[in-house]
């Protein structure tokens, strides 16, 4: 039989940290074709429409700016808790929550808007994130409960919630009994950056996160405590840091920039609340976060990247008729390849005969 | 009232059927030291599978095959990932979730909001026509006797069968068992593909019997539920049963809430089932030293034979 042998490699091949999301997307590339030949679909046709046609005009690079950025955001806060081993996959909920809490302000003040009513939105979708990451680390720290289960669980309440406002309190009186808000007033929205397109402020703001971010992961001591805490728990203990210390720092931080993201999207494209606000931005961004290697500045590619993948797979929906799940399926097998792809820069992969 | 509770009870069985079909899987495949965080998915996969095959007119029982091995398949994705090639087992869980819920999607376009013939129940003769028992306990269909029987049967190959004990030491100490000569990769791969196969079967049974149609991600979490249901049942086949059977009916609760007279929103009673899977999540939680008593003490750790 043949078997599988992964040897250590003396020191770890560095080019593959960078190298492997390429080989990870060159074989999801490949690995796709069989699905695309089960529609009848030319691959290379389909590809071109995926990758290229979004970018061709200035309308869809705004697109492509505009869906990006929430995923950045998202995905720099998961990286604090991935680095630190503490696994939040309810983004998704706080994002929603976030987006819950400045509408909610948006809403109240109507027409009658103060002139801090857009910094007060951001902070209601920050504090709100937080407040529903805060669950999670409190049952973690205090009741020992996993918070993989408890987030997202907490997913499907936030979900539920908010399908329950825009039916009942916060829908729309005028709105014929549609399941929506009112929407928002122009001073509770950001406006667009030009005429005719989409995309708004919410990039200088994942801009100045990312930076932020830069700041705290690479330059900073609790950085250095996250990388302890994460891959030597036993050590991080030995040297003083405090594992409860860092689930909350993990899960509140992420509950920020996912609060954060939901009060843009909320108050940037949408203008209203819906029951579904999100095209899943909440997973794709542990992708996200994976694909740019933990990093700030690899998740600015890494966003960009599945922000494509997102435009991408409403062009061919669009054009060729194919189901927009097709992105998902792309997600995924990116994902498997590239944790695969990572053996290598520590592994040599040995076939042996036993 | 009686009406009702007859209802209630057999729907709180049905309900708890997938549940016990993925998490009794998954519970082997943790016994073994294997955290496979991709139920959901696999779920999904298997759901899929059996609607496609029940829409192109194969009997049930042929989709059901289908779809134990379609999300078996799916299972060895994943553990070629985590096995073979050791990575992190929660990343490589939550990457066979989200192809199968992308692929299954994929999948399930075509089948437009067509039903499928359900799956027909049992007829046991003179025990379903009794009062009140009938109906709940001998009025189900197969499948519900077989969540049953898999985990019964589960509870026997685990503590009565040599290799059941070599599974669980495999969770324990898998060092251990290398060096007496057991395989524990390939232990794991078979643990992980029955893990595969039952969460196929707990799918196929959502997309057959409990809502023949196909919606796409149909299981609604369910498939996290059985994850948080294994450690519930403190990786025990018997407490796992009523576990599930807990959470069936809290499931089921909302759909009688109306009957009932209870007056709070569809939506807040729809949250029941998950803000319940926290709340038992945090109960059975609160004790580490129980916990850590119950759990395999290799769960979820890669193993690399070298070392």
């Amino acid at each position: 039989m043949l078997g599988v042998e992964l040897e250590p490699r003396a020191a770890p091949l560095r080019f593959m940290r960078w190298g492997s999301p390429l080989l990870a997307l060159a074989l999801t590339l490949i690995a796709s074709m069989p699905l695309l030949w089960t529609l009848g679909l030319d691959p290379l046709a389909t590809w071109r429409i995926f990758f290229l046609e979004p970018l061709a005009t200035l309308n869809g690079v705004s697109e492509w700016l505009l869906k990006a950025s929430p995923l950045i955001l998202i995905a720099l806060g998961l990286t604090v808790g991935f680095r630190a081993n503490v696994w939040n996959i309810g983004a998704e909920g706080m994002f929603t929550i976030g987006a819950i809490c400045s509408g909610w302000l948006a809403l109240h003040f109507g027409g009658a808007a103060p002139r801090w009513l857009l910094p007060a939105m951001m902070l209601a979708g920050i504090l709100g994130g937080m407040a529903w990451a805060a669950i999670p680390a409190f049952l973690k720290t205090h009741a020992n409960a996993s918070e993989i289960l408890v987030t997202l669980m907490l997913n499907y309440v936030a979900a539920l919630l908010l399908a329950y406002l825009v039916n009942g309190p916060m829908q729309d009186p005028q709105g014929m009994n549609y399941p929506q808000t009112a929407l928002f007033e122009p001073a509770a929205m950001l406006a667009p950056l030009a005429a005719g397109l989409r995309v708004n402020a919410s990039i200088f703001i994942t801009a100045a996160a990312v930076a932020a971010a830069w700041v705290l992961l690479e330059r900073s001591f609790l950085g250095f405590q996250l990388r302890v805490g994460g891959s030597a728990p036993a050590a991080a203990r030995y040297a003083g840091f405090r594992q409860p210390q860092l689930v909350w720092l993990s899960l509140l931080v992420s509950g920020a920039t996912a609060g954060l993201a939901g009060m843009l999207e909320a108050a940037g494209p949408l203008g209203q609340l819906t029951p579904v606000i999100s095209p899943g931005y909440g997973f794709t961004a542990i992708i996200v976060a994976f694909v740019g290697r933990l990093s700030p500045l690899g998740i600015v590619f890494g966003g960009l990247l599945m922000s494509l993948l997102y435009l991408g797979g409403e062009a061919v929906q669009m054009s060729l008729n194919v189901p927009s799940s097709l992105a998902r399926s792309f997600q995924g097998l990116l994902l498997f390849f590239l944790l695969a792809a990572d053996v290598l820069i520590l592994y040599r992969i040995r076939l042996r005969r036993h | 009232m009686t009406h009702l509770l007859i209802a209630l009870l057999s729907g709180t069985l049905v309900a708890a059927t997938p549940l016990i079909f993925a998490a009794v899987g998954e519970l082997v495949a943790e016994r073994s030291g294997v955290l496979n965080l991709g139920v959901e998915g696999m779920m999904l996969i298997g759901a899929v599978t059996a609607f496609g095959a029940a829409f192109a007119g194969y009997p049930a029982l042929l989709a059901v095959c289908a779809a134990t091995a379609a999300a078996a398949a799916a299972s060895l994705l994943f553990a070629v990932l985590a096995l073979t090639l050791a990575t992190n087992q929660y990343a490589a869980g939550l990457a066979l979730t989200i192809l199968g819920s992308g692929l299954s999607g994929f999948i399930g376009h075509r089948f437009g909001s067509d039903a499928v013939p359900s799956i027909a129940k049992v007829h046991w003769p003179m025990l379903s026509d009794l009062p009140v028992l009938g109906p709940i306990l001998f009025g189900q269909d197969p499948m519900v006797y077989l969540a049953w029987m898999a985990a019964g049967g589960v509870w026997w190959f685990l503590y009565r069968t040599k290799p059941g004990l070599v599974v669980r030491v495999v969770g324990e100490a898998p060092h251990a068992a290398l060096a007496i000569g057991y395989p524990v990769i390939r232990i794991r791969y078979l643990t992980t593909m029955f893990g595969g196969a039952m969460a196929g079967l707990g799918g196929a049974y959502l997309s057959l019997a409990y809502t023949p149609l196909w919606v796409e991600d149909m299981t609604a979490g369910r498939g996290w539920i059985a994850l948080a249901l294994v450690v519930f049942s403190a990786w025990r086949p018997g407490r796992l049963l009523l576990g599930a059977w807990l959470f069936g009916g809290v499931s089921v609760l909302q759909l009688f809430a109306q009957g009932l007279g209870v007056k709070l929103p569809s939506e807040l009673l729809g949250a029941l089932p998950y803000l319940s899977t926290i709340v038992v999540l945090v109960a059975i939680s609160r004790n580490p030293q129980a916990l850590r008593l119950n759990s395999p003490l290799s769960l979820a750790q890669p193993f690399r034979p070298e070392r």
